[in-house]
């Protein structure tokens, strides 16, 4: 009993270590954690985050809707960058399926999923700047997001939850004007970065709240099964999209950065690079969009019929309707396909019984792996230090809840 | 791609005998049957062997099949960062049960088995702290299981007469919506009048 200092031994003896809940209403918690820390002194002694405030049941609700209806929940699992999750569902469906996604329409993801990754890593930088005490970034980063968000707008209509990428393409073909504006912008960009870099990356206070903070191992990488920039701040240049090249990767001209002390400071730093890889990359996309028209839907089972066709064809009138009622069915197996999302591996488990909804779908968040690992990564460092691990991890809740 | 995913079924075949009931190939994905009781020893084979360098675990996940007796599948996905192909692991385990925790070997198992137990209602023996994680707290029943309603038993509001967030049981003002969309003509079978003459003319 605390207090109770009635026998031989000093109080000073007794003292125990202090529980104190970190949020659920922590702004630095990034969302609805609730995490329970020991403290001895201002030294965290345990961790213990307990998570699923924001679950939804999300794969409950998967397993009574069809293929299709299916798609915007993924949107809401990563909202920071929408696009990349409705890809990996896509890709799992597809590969299922065995449907070829045209040129044009992959062109277009590998443009989205960058421009997912640049929303995501400013977010993300700029708010892990707030986290540890500056204010001018995340208003910097934000006026940023904010033109990305109204070129996604201008894509599919939709600020935040796209639902563009489909099974066999995307829904449509992007104007051209909305290419050389993205062009325009994937230009400027750089410059952007150089300021938000001259903010950051010498300054003093941010420097000494993030160097040598939860520092991560090659080996702490294999056993909780880190990914993404947790995974490369540590010198493992680990990226999906050249081990395991999806979409057409292959052909693009990017270099993967990566850290060397694996600690907060240098995911920053790869964080960085990582907006500058993309910026190439989204130029390299628009400049072969411009030059290679064509469909952006794999015309089949799957997709709906051009709209000109349904006015005289019966039979797309016939299919149209059937896409969007029944839905397509999917041949029985299962498949794991995985993207890199901005924040490391997201991965769609998908069951399928031939019918036309998924039997179990299971979406790997790289951010539930990150989180898990809250506990060890978190352990003898300050009170204030968890707040910059928290942001180095880039937790979103959609997805660790789901 | 498949034939070297083919020769690394084989090779574990092969080396473990005993855990491994029989492995396919099915679109680039290798995967093996395997019995539970050998779990953690395939983990560990498979993360040290130096063909498989199986190090990260990808996510642990459950199947429910209500009409089979051995109810579920436990599913089981490495990566190895080293040799850069990925596995999948399936054991087909009863209600009641007990599957191995490979925490010792993986421990970013510790979370995903605590889902799987929080969702299915598996154990886990071994594990160090198997409580609930996505559901609420004194939540009761097991949500991904099939014979679980999607819209669960209780639910939850504020009451403003006695100041404090209140449960209740779920009380429906329409019926849960689920439409079945399927093709009345696909898998329907029809009796028309006159079919069975020509059933009885062959016979």
């Amino acid at each position: 009993m605390d207090g109770n200092f009635d026998d031989v031994l000093s109080g000073e003896q007794k003292i125990r270590n202090f529980n104190i809940n970190f949020g659920p209403q922590h702004p630095a918690a990034h969302g609805v954690l609730r995490m329970v820390l020991e403290l001895d002194g201002e030294i965290v002694e345990r961790a213990d985050p307990h998570i699923g405030l924001l679950h939804r049941g999300t794969e409950k609700l998967m397993e009574s809707r069809t293929y299709l209806q299916n798609l915007p929940y993924l949107d809401r699992l990563d909202y920071v960058a929408p696009m990349n999750q409705e890809h990996a569902w896509c890709m799992a469906i597809e590969r299922l399926t065995g449907t070829l996604v045209p040129r044009r329409a992959s062109l277009i993801r590998v443009l989205f999923s960058e421009i997912g990754r640049v929303l995501n890593h400013l977010l993300n930088v700029t708010t892990q700047a707030m986290d540890v005490g500056a204010l001018t970034p995340p208003l910097w980063g934000f006026e940023e997001r904010e033109k990305l968000m109204i070129f996604y707008e201008r894509a599919c209509g939709a600020r935040l939850h796209a639902a563009y990428f489909r099974p066999g393409g995307v829904h449509q073909d992007l104007p051209p004007k909305l290419i050389e504006d993205i062009d325009e912008w994937a230009e400027a960009f750089p410059a952007v970065l150089d300021d938000i870099d001259s903010l950051l990356t010498e300054n003093r206070i941010f420097k000494q709240r993030n160097a040598d903070i939860g520092i991560v191992t090659e080996e702490d990488i294999q056993n909780w099964g880190f990914s993404g920039v947790m995974a490369r701040g540590s010198g493992l240049a680990w990226d999906l999209r050249r081990a395991q090249p999806y979409e057409c990767y292959d052909e693009f001209d990017f270099k993967i950065p990566v850290g060397k002390n694996g600690d907060c400071y240098d995911r920053y730093l790869v964080r960085m690079a990582e907006m500058r890889e993309a910026t190439k990359i989204i130029r390299q996309a628009c400049e072969k969009l411009r030059n290679e028209p064509g469909d952006v839907l794999a015309r089949g089972k799957v997709t709906p019929p051009p709209r000109g066709e349904m006015k005289t064809s019966m039979e797309a009138l016939i299919h149209h309707f059937k896409l969007y009622t029944e839905g397509f069915h999917v041949p029985a197996g299962e498949v794991y396909a995985a993207v890199e999302a901005p924040k490391g591996e997201f991965g769609v488990y998908l069951v399928a019984d031939g019918s036309n909804k998924p039997y179990r779908a299971k979406l790997r968040a790289p951010g539930f792996l990150h989180l898990q690992a809250m506990d060890y990564v978190a352990k003898g460092h300050q009170l204030a230090d968890v707040a910059a691990i928290i942001g180095t991890m880039d937790i979103v809740f959609g997805e660790v809840d789901r | 791609m498949s034939e070297a995913l083919n020769e690394l079924g084989t090779h574990i075949s092969l080396k473990r005998p005993d855990c491994v009931i029989s492995y396919s190939i099915a679109l680039d994905e290798l995967t093996l049957e395997v019995v539970p009781s050998s779990l953690v020893g395939l983990a560990e084979f498979l993360k040290s062997d130096a063909t498989c360098r199986f190090s990260t675990l990808v996510d642990i996940t459950a199947i429910d099949h209500p009409e089979r007796e051995a109810r579920f599948d436990v599913v089981y996905h490495f990566l190895s960062m080293y040799q850069n192909h990925r596995i999948r692991l399936k054991c087909a385990v009863r209600e009641d049960e007990m599957v191995p925790s490979i925490t010792e070997i993986h421990p970013s198992a510790g979370w995903f088995e605590r889902e799987v137990f929080d969702m299915f209602g598996i154990l886990f023996s071994g594990h160090p702290d198997l409580r609930r994680l996505l559901t609420d707290y004194g939540f009761r029943g097991h949500p991904l299981r099939k014979d679980f309603p999607t819209t669960g038993y209780t639910e939850v509001r504020y009451d403003e007469a006695q100041k404090r967030v209140v449960y209740e049981p779920v009380s429906l003002v329409q019926e849960y919506r689920q439409f079945d969309f399927m093709s009345p003509w696909e898998g329907a079978e029809y009796i028309l009048p006159g079919d069975e003459k020509t059933d009885g003319a062959k016979g």
